[in-house]
């Protein structure tokens, strides 16, 4: 598949704020260095994005939410966190980081991320899931797809603009993941009951191209 | 008259017709008032003070000077509304729209642009909040929410915001677990006041160094201001001379220390009262001011009902805070009903409210009494103090803002939402009881015995157990939705 490419000046430094991409700079320079057209792909700075957001968001479940709300038992974690004067969900973590992104304005780089699941807990959110998204969720949620725990590229239109979209596995990293997930309220009958490091939705990227 | 002549007639008069209307017109857009005739309508009751000043909120017509429905940019609203979203945690912020996967939801309702659900100048199609568009509007997006829960199933979409329940932006009540962790609560909590002020604190907090209260010798204002012993004597009687607040600190500018200004503005006082003024200026008595030229309001173009006596007064700091007298209490209610003449204002008067009020007055104990500026302009715990929040209408629009801030302090939280659903006690001045049980709680207890949460079951069991059951009013399934007439 052909993918946008990013032009080598847009530092993802600049795209995403996170000390941690320090390490991811240099992978992608040497990934680009094979297409060697000076450029990153749509699919490398995906990646490059994916790995910053999958291991904050590991760190938030392992270290703040299982740590703090499971083991130790210091502040709970809850949905209406403001109220209860709580810590954030982790999926609620993530989409604010998700919504600060989306409030920069001019990104040197400009994508989006969100958290998708074909086993959806927030059914408005599920509603925001296009067809390829579907496809790309059941192909790396899918224990049967040859995508299984992998990434899963595609391309969609959305409102007449073309989008290069990543979809990566997310895993229950922590206790607190799949006991929440399995005992929650909103949990259909039909989904699975998900231990460690089952996949229980994906990461989606998308750059427009 | 000849033919030629009759031929030139109507482009004669046609012409004269033509200049007579652009003269018209061009004098209008000169004179004092008279440019109203440009404005394609009024605008609303949060507006329509500013609706003369046009590039506050067509910020982006400013340099051309002609204005449309296009040249409104969320910008312009974010610089007055945006604080106060922020402050009530706005629940659909435009940053949770901007990912392309919200196209199947902005379909419906464009939840990028503040002017897509507020249209201005269109009080024909104007519903509560300033909203324009079809009230069920919630229903594109939540319907899946009403179908998988229970309680909710068979409510119709145009209640979730007129019954007291959801707002679109500020939803800092009805969490559910928020609601039952205040389940039983009694109607009135014994004892309750609201915490003090502390204004000199905070502005000693903030690094501005501690004054010696002043002398009546002392005063520095030039001899020929300063002549009526009255305003020396209730100055010196005063916070601002026990401050060591001197005449000269309000009466010059910073750019002149040496000049006399005989009636300092609202930017003296704001020299110290930094968040009371610019509170002030985002309510409905000084929002005027933040706009240049268009004047203080006139109490006489206010909608609501006000005195005729206080018609051609004009609102500053010092319509409530005699300057040379500050009277604190004055200003908490005496001030409010020198103007204000509505059924509500009038009936303070007759409410528990005001006798708390004169309770305290009498001796009692400090911030147990409820003036009008105890709801109204209520008093805000901040990291480094407490604040008085001038801005009336910050929590007002829509009312159950008023639940946390105002309410709670005194009253149980199924008590306080049922009182602010209920227009005729407002009206009433909250003189009673609830006629009605809001029924917000009941469905949060519901749904957590449902989900078996044991300290609510706990709760439940024992207000079960009670020969009385602690009820403020006959239950009701849901109130009525709001008259969509502006």
């Amino acid at each position: 598949m052909k993918t946008p490419v990013i032009p080598k000046k847009a530092t993802l430094a600049t795209t995403v704020g996170f000390a941690s991409l320090v390490t991811l700079i240099s992978c992608g320079e040497k990934e680009s260095a094979a297409t060697g057209d000076g450029g990153y792909g749509a699919d490398q700075v995906a990646e490059a994005i994916y790995n910053v957001l999958a291991s904050d968001r590991k760190v938030y479940a392992q270290k703040i939410v299982n740590r703090l709300a499971k083991d130790e038992k210091v502040i709970a974690a809850h949905e209406e966190w403001k109220e209860n004067k709580a810590l954030l969900l982790p999926a609620q973590m993530f989409r604010e980081g998700a919504e600060e992104v989306d409030s920069i304005e001019d990104k040197e780089i400009d994508f989006t991320y969100s958290l998708q699941s074909t086993w959806p807990l927030n059914y408005e959110n599920a509603k925001k899931k296009t067809p390829k998204v579907e496809e790309g969720l059941l192909a790396v949620s899918t224990k049967e797809s040859e995508f299984y725990g992998k990434k899963w590229t595609g391309e969609e239109t959305i409102n007449g603009v073309d989008y290069f979209v990543g979809i990566y596995p997310d895993r229950a990293v922590a206790p607190a993941c799949w006991t929440c997930h399995n005992e929650h309220e909103n949990r259909k009958e039909d989904y699975p009951e998900f231990k460690k490091g089952d996949v229980m939705g994906g990461i989606v990227i998308r750059i427009p191209k | 008259m000849s033919a030629t002549l009759r031929h030139y007639v109507p482009w004669f008069l046609w012409l004269s017709l033509t200049a007579a209307i652009a003269l018209s017109l061009f004098h209008a857009m000169n004179a004092d008032g008279s440019a109203e005739v440009f404005l394609p309508g009024h605008s609303t009751d949060g507006h329509y003070q500013i609706e003369m000043a046009c590039t506050a909120c067509h910020d982006n017509e400013a340099k051309d000077g002609i204005f449309t429905s296009e040249g409104v940019t969320n910008k312009a609203c974010n610089a007055c509304h945006g604080e106060d979203l922020e402050k009530f945690s706005d629940s659909h912020p435009t940053r949770k729209f901007k990912n392309p996967e919200n196209a199947v939801f902005l379909q419906h309702v464009d939840a990028m642009r503040c002017t897509a659900c507020h249209t201005e100048h269109r009080l024909d199609r104007t519903r509560p909040m300033g909203v324009t568009i079809p009230e069920n509007f919630c229903a594109h997006c939540h319907e899946v929410t009403l179908e998988n829960r229970e309680s909710h199933r068979d409510l119709p979409f145009n209640t979730c915001a007129t019954a007291g329940c959801h707002n679109y932006h500020d939803n800092v009540a009805l969490a559910p677990s928020f609601m039952t962790k205040r389940y039983g609560q009694p109607d009135h909590i014994t004892g309750a006041t609201v915490v003090e002020t502390d204004a000199l604190v905070r502005w000693l907090e903030e690094g501005n160094e501690r004054r010696q209260p002043l002398t009546l010798a002392s005063a520095d204002a030039p001899s020929e201001h300063c002549q009526d012993p009255k305003i020396l004597n209730d100055w010196h009687s005063d916070a601002h001379s026990a401050a060591g607040v001197n005449c000269m600190d309000c009466h010059s500018t910073s750019e002149d220390p040496s000049s006399w200004v005989a009636k300092p503005d609202h930017t003296s006082c704001q020299t110290c009262h930094e968040a009371e003024v610019t509170t002030f200026l985002k309510g409905k008595h000084g929002m005027r001011l933040a706009h240049s030229g268009i004047g203080a309001m006139i109490v006489g173009e206010a909608r609501l009902p006000m005195k005729s006596s206080a018609a051609h007064e004009s609102l500053s700091c010092s319509s409530c805070h005699s300057p040379h007298n500050y009277d604190r209490f004055y200003a908490s209610h005496q001030a409010c009903i020198q103007c204000h003449d509505d059924e509500h204002t009038r009936n303070y008067e007759k409410s528990s409210h005001y006798q708390l009020w004169q309770a305290e007055l009498a001796g009692g104990p400090v911030g147990s009494g409820v003036s009008c500026a105890t709801c109204h302009m209520p008093r805000e715990e901040h990291g480094n103090g407490v604040l008085v929040n001038h801005n009336q209408n910050a929590n007002l629009t829509p009312n159950e803002k008023m639940l946390q801030s105002v309410c709670m302090t005194c009253h149980g939280m199924e008590f306080g939402l049922s009182a602010l659903a209920d227009r005729e006690l407002i009206e009433k001045n909250f003189h009673g009881t609830p006629s009605q049980k809001h029924p917000g709680m009941d469905w949060a207890v519901k749904d957590a015995l449902a989900d078996e949460d044991e300290e609510v079951r706990a709760i439940h069991d024992y207000l079960q157990s009670l020969p009385q059951k602690p009820t403020h009013g006959p239950r009701n399934p849901l109130p009525e939705p709001s008259d969509p007439s502006p």
